[in-house]
């Protein structure tokens, strides 16, 4: 009844591209990886929301008053905004093709990123031998999965830092493992913006309450 | 936008030393940092002198200080702009910020309430 639609040198119309159009390697990785901070921006907000709605069930335990100490908090804050400007310096080497000053500032980096991990360890360690441990009270269950989401990811991080580091030793600097370290970066300073919600709602907050 | 050669207008076009993504440069990374430092150290300053009386007041001037210092580092360090990636970027980020919002803003409203009109455990016991 219908015929299939030609143009006129008879040749069959396409509503759709037929062959695989080009995809250069990467073209879109930048933004894919974007989408993936997003999403896991959403696993942070859902933790945020438990620890709001949990956060003041004490359940006869310690508050947030009596166990957070502000200055290692302090500390601990700084020691990731230090690591956030490293890893800038050693994007900016990067893009000079300065392949031995990036390393040593991703060295830096990873340094800070250690000190945070091990200042957070000793935080958590301290929490659970005065016996306010995750299993204590909700509030604590919700801060410790919070802050041990945040510092979990901080953790495959410096994973990932360490496998860069050793690729760009072996490989230099090749156009894939640029786009590794820039998303890496990326990474990075999305954990550095988690933090500020961190100390902000669950530290600053709970002292004042 | 301190990067003239940023690709904006045309995604596509052959350009070999990155995908699209803006750069900084080594003095919008210090100012990103300053910032940052002074917007951190502003509220830990207030909470742990207790520079204000009232503590919503306080709480109030907190989230303040954080809002601001998470625009500092989306601009300076995760170089965020509306012409990134030719726009989605900032798509995916708005899609985010009400996602969050709602999760946040309902899950406080509705638990609260819950909460509020829960049945005294005394009173469920005289039953």
């Amino acid at each position: 009844m219908s015929a299939v639609p030609v143009t006129k040198d008879g040749e069959p119309v396409s509503f759709y591209e037929i062959d695989e159009h080009e995809h250069p390697e990467g073209n879109s990785t930048m933004l894919g990886f974007w989408m993936y901070l997003m999403s896991d921006c959403l696993i942070f907000a859902v933790l945020f929301a438990a620890y709001a709605v949990l956060g003041n069930s004490y359940a006869g335990g310690p508050s947030p008053k009596e166990i957070f100490e502000l200055p290692l908090v302090a500390v601990n804050t700084a020691m990731l905004l230090f690591s956030s400007i490293t890893y800038g310096f050693a994007m900016l080497s990067m893009e000079g093709g300065r392949q031995r000053i990036m390393q040593m500032w991703l060295v830096f980096t990873g340094l800070f990123g250690l000190a945070f991990l091990s200042i957070e360890m000793y935080e958590f360690a301290t929490l659970i031998h005065e016996g306010a441990g995750p299993t204590r009270s909700a509030f604590l269950s919700s801060f410790f999965t919070l802050v041990g989401t945040h510092g979990l990811h901080v953790t495959m991080g410096l994973i990932w830092l360490v496998t860069l580091m050793v690729q760009v030793q072996k490989h230099g600097l090749i156009p894939a493992n640029k786009r590794r370290l820039l998303c890496l970066s990326m990474f990075w300073h999305f954990l550095d913006v988690i933090w500020i919600g961190v100390f902000t709602f669950v530290y600053l907050m709970g002292t004042l309450r | 936008m301190t990067d003239p050669q940023a690709p904006a207008n045309n995604p596509h076009a052959d350009h070999d030393h990155d995908n699209g993504a803006a750069h900084g440069t080594r003095g919008s990374y210090l100012k990103g940092f300053f910032l940052s430092v002074i917007l951190t150290a502003i509220p830990f300053w207030a909470v742990m002198t207790g520079a204000f009386k009232e503590p919503s007041t306080a709480a109030l001037v907190v989230m303040l200080f954080a809002a601001a210092q998470i625009v500092v580092h989306m601009i300076y360090f995760l170089h965020m702009s509306g012409k990134s990636e030719g726009g989605w970027t900032l798509m995916a980020l708005i899609f985010t910020i009400i996602f969050v919002f709602i999760t946040l803003t309902g899950s406080i409203w509705v638990m609260y309430h819950m909460n509020a009109n829960m049945m005294p455990m005394q009173a469920a016991a005289d039953m």
